[in-house]
């Protein structure tokens, strides 16, 4: 017997379908994973079951009845709690103050009962199943336990369904367990859990049962164990297998990027890798086992403190970026609005920026020669923008990765490395990106590419590297890992 | 996978790519200025007979040539969201050492005035690129310090006899126009020039915008933030020279306030304090909307009391407009 059912629900803005006749239904105590491209109507949905908007057609059904939320407050009052991406808390107050916040127990003098909020605190804390002060102060608390706070702060409501609106866009994959264990010590109280994301492999480790939307429409709810990430991702993008990822066109050439002992303080040590023209090497391994900071240290963001580079067979001193840029390196890193990318100038100067000698004569850019050039890139790579002046921030998260990526095709590099390629953007432009990674590939460039996602590592990747607490801790091909796909887990986990 | 997978997305649109265009937000930046101080050039005709007389007109441009000059360069250095308070010292500095050397000749008292103006430029650059000194409070211990030292050297006196030939070259007329003018005018077409066209014109906006995208796409940041500063040096060193001439006199207390001139002008021209956003044009248009009003006032009779007031009036409007733009 579903808790929550929704029938039929239609919603429209000016000028597009939100969600078009949607109909599924949530059981009483199972974690129930929403999944779906950008725009494919998860936030809109979000709102409506957080009472604040109402759909324009359809009933949604509360334990078999109808309701109508005409406000947040109604959702809350039912027992509907929805922890949102901004977390709505008071930095400045502890946790126990947060969770009570606007409901503080009194004396009977009317004064705030301090020691009964901290110990009901304590005992909502526990019940999540986890080690947190109650006495701290938010802002002194992570990202994840702040998610934490919500949470405890949405028990004390007595919430029968938790709805929780992309929490891991935040997390890192350690935080993310924190949070998992929450929800599992949730689950096992009763609590119903709408869970919200794009990230696909997480879904498999929490949910029960997953929905897909896609433009508005309802595409399938099924049981997590009839469906793979594959499966998901097709199901999303409406593409098939053959689709999804790139065919195989690269051929294997000559060791263009080779690293021998390197070591950095202490977060790597005796790192040696080779990447060849035309090859795609996946670097796996957890947040924070040193993946990054090999990367960044080639590419000369941060000093090396031992060991040797050597590019197409020479030895080279990095000590910058500028260093790297010469040396044909370009990297396309972790975070791109902070790393990547000038926000607030247009396209055409963030494309150009890592080569602008290309388009000098004389010691002036050469305008026109530049907007040509970049209005080749932006055709290559399918670039949706207005025009070469619009400025980076308005374009999606999926387009200013390619707009990174076009910098670095404009700087003509044969050494590639993504570090997370494919972080917060949708589906579709996943698969755009992974095309665009195998045609460089068979253009023979050489890539280092990081990532989280097994899926994509074991997807893209010809050889595997792992890493584990700053040191490499085994290499496979794709296939082995593949066919071992469980102890190639274990490996990264472990 | 039994769920039946619904036909592919339809292609994507070509992008939509028009040749060249600037954006709406980049023409209201550029001409809502323009617009506001072609009204004001509007009024102050209609208010005064005697406004848009040529002799009048250099006389304004005249007289915002000196904060001008100090404001082309105040606008690199703020496009990389650094502040330069330095500036009016400098005048001071290269006014006494002019005076005093002026029996070298013009050229050498030339080469020693933009030489200050380059080293002290030098020092807060290196101080901020290389020390990590925060920009307002590197280029403030420049300010007391140079301001200090012009204190020093002259014992406090100004110093008088400026020769004819300084005087010609800051107060003098070529061809009818203000010598001041003309050189402004040249430094204007040059900033614009370097900040557009050339490849450090592109990494002063791209440092200002995101400094660690700038580093990570092979700029080299501190060699860039070094130039800036050293332009703003050098051209404020130039404004001194000009200001030895126009006024005739040596003195510590020369370009009191100048720096905070510069940047209202660079302000008001719409460039952001928060860096990466910003144009040359803007500040020669800041600069003469206060000059322009500074003049009305005048013309018409108004107290020059007034002037600082309206002054801080226009810098408020400016801003309202900036981020109505916006």
């Amino acid at each position: 017997m579903p808790i929550l059912e929704l029938r039929a629900i239609t919603k429209r803005y000016p000028g597009v379908v939100a969600l078009h006749d949607v109909s599924f239904g949530i059981e009483a105590g199972e974690v129930h994973a929403l999944v779906g491209e950008n725009g494919a109507g998860k936030s809109t949905l979000v709102k409506m079951l957080a009472g604040a908007i109402r759909p324009d057609a359809g009933t949604i059904l509360y334990e078999e009845r109808p309701v109508v939320f005409w406000e947040p407050q109604d959702a809350i009052r039912v027992g509907i709690s929805t922890i949102h991406q901004e977390l709505h808390l008071a930095p400045h107050l502890t946790a126990g103050e947060n969770i009570f916040l606007g409901r503080y127990p009194r004396t009977r003098r009317g004064t705030i009962d301090w020691p009964r909020l901290y110990r009901e605190a304590e005992i909502v804390v526990a019940r999540l199943g986890i080690a947190l002060d109650v006495h701290r102060k938010v802002q002194q608390l992570s990202i994840a336990q702040r998610q934490i706070v919500e949470i405890a702060k949405a028990l004390v409501f007595e919430s029968k369904i938790l709805i929780l609106d992309e929490p891991s866009a935040v997390l890192g994959r350690q935080d993310l367990h924190l949070l998992f264990g929450v929800l599992n010590a949730l689950k096992e109280q009763g609590t119903t859990i709408l869970y919200i994301s794009h990230r696909l492999d997480e879904i498999f480790e929490i949910a029960d049962r997953v929905t897909v939307l896609r433009d508005g429409r309802h595409v399938g709810t099924h049981s997590i164990r009839d469906i793979t990430v594959v499966g998901l991702m097709q199901m999303m993008t409406g593409r098939s297998l053959e689709e999804l990822w790139p065919a195989r066109r690269h051929e294997i050439g000559e060791v263009v990027l080779e690293v021998r002992n390197l070591r950095r303080g202490n977060a790597f040590r005796d790192v040696s890798l080779q990447v060849r023209a035309g090859e795609i090497v996946g670097l796996a391994g957890k947040v924070g086992s040193g993946r990054t900071e090999v990367a960044r240290t080639i590419f000369g963001a941060d000093p090396l403190d031992g060991g040797e580079i050597r590019v197409f067979g020479r030895s080279v001193s990095i000590n910058s970026p500028n260093d790297a840029v010469r040396c044909g390196i370009g990297l396309v890193p972790e975070d791109r609005k902070t790393q990547g990318l000038l926000l607030n100038r247009p396209l055409r100067e963030n494309i150009s920026l890592a080569n602008l000698g290309r388009f000098i004569r004389g010691g002036f850019i050469r305008v026109g020669q530049e907007a040509r050039a970049v209005r080749d890139l932006v055709r290559m790579l399918n670039i949706r923008a207005t025009g070469l002046s619009q400025l980076v921030q308005y374009l999606s998260g999926g387009n200013q990765q390619k707009a990174v990526l076009a910098k670095w095709l404009n700087s003509e590099c044969r050494i590639f490395i993504f570090d997370e390629p494919t972080r917060g953007i949708d589906v579709g432009a996943k698969v755009e990106l992974y095309g665009l990674m195998e045609r460089l590939a068979a253009e023979g460039r050489a890539i280092l590419m990081i990532s989280s996602e097994i899926s994509e590592i074991l997807g893209m990747a010809d050889r595997i590297i792992v890493m584990k607490a700053g040191a490499i801790a085994g290499m496979l091909t794709r296939h082995e890992a593949t066919e071992n796909r469980l102890a190639f887990e274990a490996l990264i986990e472990g | 996978m039994k769920e039946d997978l619904l036909p592919p997305d339809p292609p994507t649109l070509a992008p939509l790519l028009t040749s060249r265009a600037p954006s709406g937000a980049r023409i209201m930046e550029r001409y809502g200025l323009l617009a506001v101080f072609a009204l004001l050039i509007a009024v102050a005709a209609f208010l005064s007979p005697v406004f848009l007389r040529p002799a009048n007109l250099l006389n304004v441009l005249r007289q915002i040539s000196i904060t001008g000059t100090i404001a082309l360069g105040m606008t690199f250095v703020i496009i990389t969201a650094g502040i330069d308070l330095s500036v009016g010292s400098v005048v001071a500095l290269v006014t006494v050492f002019a005076a005093s050397f002026q029996r070298l000749g013009l050229v050498p008292v030339i080469l020693m005035g933009l030489s200050i103006g380059a080293g002290v430029g030098l020092i807060n650059g290196v101080g901020i690129a290389l020390g990590h000194i925060s920009p307002l409070i590197m280029t403030l211990a420049m300010m007391y310090m140079g301001r200090g030292l012009a204190f020093m050297y002259s014992e406090g006196l100004p110093i008088y006899g400026i020769r004819p030939a300084f005087i010609q070259f800051g107060n003098g007329f070529t061809a009818g126009v203000p010598n001041s003018v003309l050189y402004f005018a040249v430094l204007l077409l040059l900033s614009i020039i370097l900040l557009n066209f050339t490849a450090s014109g592109r990494y002063v906006l791209a440092i200002g915008s995101n400094e660690e995208a700038a580093r990570l796409a092979g700029v080299r940041v501190r060699r860039v933030k070094i130039l800036v500063y050293l332009i703003s040096g050098i051209l404020a060193g130039f404004a001194g020279l000009i200001y030895t001439g126009q006024l005739g006199i040596g003195v510590a207390l020369a370009g009191q306030g100048y720096e905070l001139n510069a940047i209202a002008a660079v302000v008001i021209g719409g460039t952001s304090l928060f860096g990466g956003q910003g144009s040359v044009f803007g500040t020669f248009l800041g600069a003469a909307i206060v000059g322009v009003t500074n003049n009305l006032l005048n013309l018409i009779g108004i107290d020059p009391l007034v002037q600082d007031f309206v002054k801080g009036l226009i810098i408020l409007a400016a801003v309202l407009l900036n981020r109505k733009r916006s």
